[in-house]
């Protein structure tokens, strides 16, 4: 049976409790108090990111996001960061395929700090010269210390043979060459094309009144206006690979290699997402990394970590396996993975194991959202997927709704071996033949 | 928020640690034996880390794979730490749920199986662990430094143990371990949540006291010898990156000089959480050491850290090196850095700044049920609860004055390893 007397219903963020403002320039406020908390956070994003990068400038969506702080009209880098740090409060802002991301947090008191550091670092950066060359220089060794990480390049060679010629296929830092193309003037147009507060999320959740952030969103950000930002990129979604593709990403030196493999996923809002967020548990999450980490793991003792993951972005998903190996074992490893996927793609998953896994993810619920951190990326997923606001309340009997035959049904139509990508990455044995 | 704190001793020995946190039905309960890496001898190094893969792998009652099902079916999450002084055990669970924490532990606390063929199974487990943190560079310089450093204190071992060692450990050398220092009068039982603490205590009063304490007869520890000579350690391996990590000498974490340490750790490095789950955040781009060294491009990137540990352990400060900058160049300005920490005091304002830092670090930390009740049992295995409580008016009372003597008396060249990952392709190394 599945358990669904755990769920603290009042205890789930919903429309009772979570403020949802559109402000007239486009920015969607979300607001939960939480006044048990002495402090706040902050998080939210823009919509623009590496799906406006040209190939030949790769990155530069995530140096504009990562040069924000660097300097403003107003201060320079060592003045933002010294009122930020002597008060323990943090901001920082990245940049991923859809969006520009920020995060923050703070005491309460230093609220007023919070914004006013972001609103200025969105609205007047100015990208000083020296800056952006020490950026560059930290991003470059950056991409040097990633091509030696057998899990960064497996998982970086693994998303560009699954998503060939689509921006999921391509890194949000860029690769060496393209972050060394990228002008001081690339950044200043970018930043002043795209950023701007239409499809601006911004959620807070701590020990302050809703009224209180609006009041402050309105006050440093409520004017701002950038009549140029485009719509929203639509993409197309990726489609499946012809046939199996295997790479290996040969580095030297290393002791465990990383495997990837796997298919593309549904996209979030797909109806096939939660049949397949189940049968992703089952496969290789539930317990100790379900199925697949009890055969090659427990079982046959091949690795430290072997685990399945769904990834479900805007256009689509993707659905793999990864696993670290000592060399030897790749072959083994990538045998007895192939046997669970075609078990779990032949025979549909037992009830217990469907139950085991419901009543798991009902269960954590509320565990997730136990810190202000973890309501904010909820309510973001909200908004972000456009989930609506009682999402959370609904889950549980959505996730009870999941039966065995629909999950047997997406794990056919998404894990087809005929358009699987298998990648490792690290140093060959003596003998490569099966690599 | 509504925080009542209890602590009592069973009659077997085994500490209870009970914080009542009413703001979300949510318990965390951890277990914590005084048993780590530094318990371990020569020949089975690891030995503390591949007992807690084991405590996963079954009792009678809670056969392996069971066990992982019976909590995951609750949304909760479980896990366990080895570390130096100390092997830790949590659960956190929705508050309806958290007998099966306490009946899961007080069994496993003495009827684990160590079946043969799953010690085996574990052994390349674990090899497969190490030799993911062997593709790391900085695992490998850590290694290199730490044995140059501490000479005969077991905190000389990767927690992980060697690999020879991993190689050899026989399931009858795990057992003795395990019945050695799984003894409730060697455990503190932590617990924080969602719950009443005298209906709490009845609940672990019938699941532990049963268990009998156990004869403790812990290995004397070697203690290390002042160290009275710069060391240099050089490892070379793949990549293009080349890292500066230095080591010194720090104190206990139950002394006074630790706490300043902490204060003087803040102004050079940034702010860094003692804590395991975050509580951190803060970035460091107004320290001293990123002013100097990221600010004028000679590294990318620099951190520091201390540990609180029973014994003197090692204080580290790690630079990523610039591609265009060697790491002499960072050693000669670090150096600097740390004279005028010597030479000068520190103002009485960099001092409250630190002291903020660290309140606005514990605001965040504290807002989680299961870091509440890591803190509850942390402490307690080097200091005592006192400690954590204490923690931010200790560090109040640290004057500049301190600080300057801090830097004087620990950060000497003499009491220091310079540990060097230079990329195989490089010129260089003559350290």
């Amino acid at each position: 049976m599945i358990k669904l007397g755990n769920v603290h219903w009042n205890s789930l963020p919903g429309p009772e409790d979570i403020t949802r403002v559109e402000l007239q320039n486009g920015i969607t406020v979300l607001v939960r108090s939480n006044f048990n908390s002495p402090s706040v956070v902050l998080g939210g994003y823009l919509s623009c990111g590496s799906v406006y990068d040209n190939d030949d400038k790769l990155g530069l969506s995530y140096l504009t996001a990562l040069s924000l702080m660097r300097g403003t009209d107003r201060r320079d880098f060592q003045a933002i960061y010294d009122a930020l740090e002597s008060v323990g409060a943090s901001l920082g802002f990245g940049s991923s395929i859809h969006t520009t991301s920020f995060t923050g947090r703070a005491l309460v008191d230093d609220l007023p700090l919070l914004f006013t550091t972001l609103a200025e670092s969105l609205r007047q950066p100015t990208f000083p010269q020296d800056q952006v060359e020490r950026l560059r220089a930290q991003i470059l060794t950056a991409l040097a210390i990633r091509s030696q990480d057998t899990d960064e390049m497996a998982s970086l060679e693994f998303d560009r043979c699954l998503f060939p010629s689509h921006p999921y296929g391509r890194p949000e830092s860029g690769y060496p060459e393209t972050v060394q193309a990228i002008q001081r003037q690339d950044l200043i147009d970018f930043h002043r094309q795209y950023y701007g507060p239409r499809q601006m999320v911004l959620v807070m959740v701590g020990g302050v009144e809703a009224a209180q952030v609006l009041d402050v969103v309105n006050a440093t950000l409520g004017d701002w206006q950038n009549p140029d930002q485009p719509e929203s990129i639509e993409l197309d979604p990726p489609q499946p690979l012809p046939s199996p593709h295997r790479a290996h990403v040969e580095i030297p030196g290393k002791s465990q290699t990383d495997l990837m493999m796997g298919n593309l996923g549904p996209r979030r809002r797909s109806e096939d997402y939660l049949p397949a967020l189940l049968g992703n548990s089952v496969l290789g999450q539930f317990g100790m990394m379900g199925r697949i980490g009890d055969v090659v793991r427990e079982q046959a003792g091949l690795a430290y970590y072997a685990s399945t993951s769904l990834s479900s972005w805007i256009a689509a998903g993707s659905w793999e396996v990864s696993a670290g190996v000592n060399p030897a074992n790749l072959k083994a490893a990538i045998d007895l993975i192939q046997q669970e996927i075609l078990r779990f793609t032949s025979e549909p998953v037992t009830n217990e194991e469907l139950q085991d896994s419901q009543s798991n993810f009902i269960g954590r619920l509320p565990l997730s959202m136990e810190s202000n951190a973890g309501v904010v990326n909820a309510l973001l997923n909200l908004e972000r997927f456009d989930l609506g606001l009682d999402y959370y309340q609904k889950y549980p009997s959505a996730i009870a709704g999941i039966t065995p035959a629909s999950v047997l049904d997406v794990a056919r139509k998404y894990l087809t071996p005929e358009s699987t990508v298998t990648v490792s990455a690290g140093t060959s044995p003596g003998d490569t033949t099966d690599v | 928020m509504t925080h009542s704190y209890h602590t009592t001793k069973l009659a077997n020995g085994l500490t209870i640690q009970l914080k009542e946190i009413h703001t979300a039905p949510i318990i965390s309960h951890w277990l914590w034996y005084r048993v780590g890496s530094r318990d371990e001898v020569p020949g089975l190094t690891g030995i503390s880390h591949w007992v807690e893969h084991m405590q996963f792998k079954g009792t009678p009652k809670f056969p392996a794979g069971n066990l992982d099902k019976v909590i995951s079916r609750t949304g909760g999450v479980w896990n366990a730490f080895t570390y130096l002084d100390w092997t830790a055990y949590f659960e956190t669970l929705p508050a309806n749920d958290i007998d099966l924490a306490i009946e899961l532990e007080s069994d496993r606390m003495v009827n684990s199986l160590f079946e043969p063929e799953e010690v085996e199974s574990e052994r390349t487990v674990i090899i497969s662990e190490r030799e993911g943190h062997e593709n790391e560079p900085l695992f490998r310089l850590d290694e290199a430094i730490q044995m140059a450093a501490i000479t005969v204190h077991p905190y000389r071992n990767e927690v992980i143990g060697s690999k020879d060692d991993l190689h050899t450990i026989q399931r009858s050398d795990l057992y003795q371990h395990y019945r050695s220092y799984y003894i409730p009068n060697n455990a503190v039982l932590a617990v924080a949540g969602d719950f009443d603490s005298a209906e709490m205590l009845h609940k672990i009063r019938t699941h532990y006291e049963p268990i009998p304490a156990g004869e403790l007869n812990k290995l004397p520890v070697a203690q290390d010898p002042i160290q009275d000579g710069e060391k240099r350690v050089l490892v070379r391996g793949p990549g293009e990156t080349t890292f500066l990590r230095l080591t010194y000498a720090s104190p206990p974490a139950n002394v006074d000089d630790f706490f300043a340490f902490t204060v003087l750790d803040s102004l050079l490095t940034g702010p860094s959480s003692l804590s395991f789950f975050g509580g951190g955040g803060i970035s460091n781009k107004t320290s001293r050491l990123y002013r100097s060294l990221v600010e004028r491009e000679l590294a990318v990137g620099v951190s520091g850290g201390l540990q609180a540990t029973i014994d003197p352990y090692l204080y580290g400060i790690t630079a990523t090196v610039h591609p265009q900058h060697s790491a002499d160049e960072v050693l000669v300005a670090l150096d600097d850095e740390i004279k005028r920490l010597q030479d000068a005091k520190v103002s009485v304002g960099d001092v409250e700044r630190a002291v903020k830092q660290a309140r606005a670090q514990f605001a965040y930390s504290s807002e989680n049920i299961t870091n509440q009740a890591f803190w509850l049992g942390f402490a307690e295995m080097f200091a005592g609860y006192h400690w954590f409580e204490g923690y931010l008016d200790t560090i109040q009372t640290v004057s500049p004055a301190d600080i300057q003597r801090i830097a004087q008396t620990y950060l000497q060249p003499e009491r220091r390893v310079i540990g060097v990952y230079l990329p195989d392709d490089q010129a260089g190394g003559q350290l």
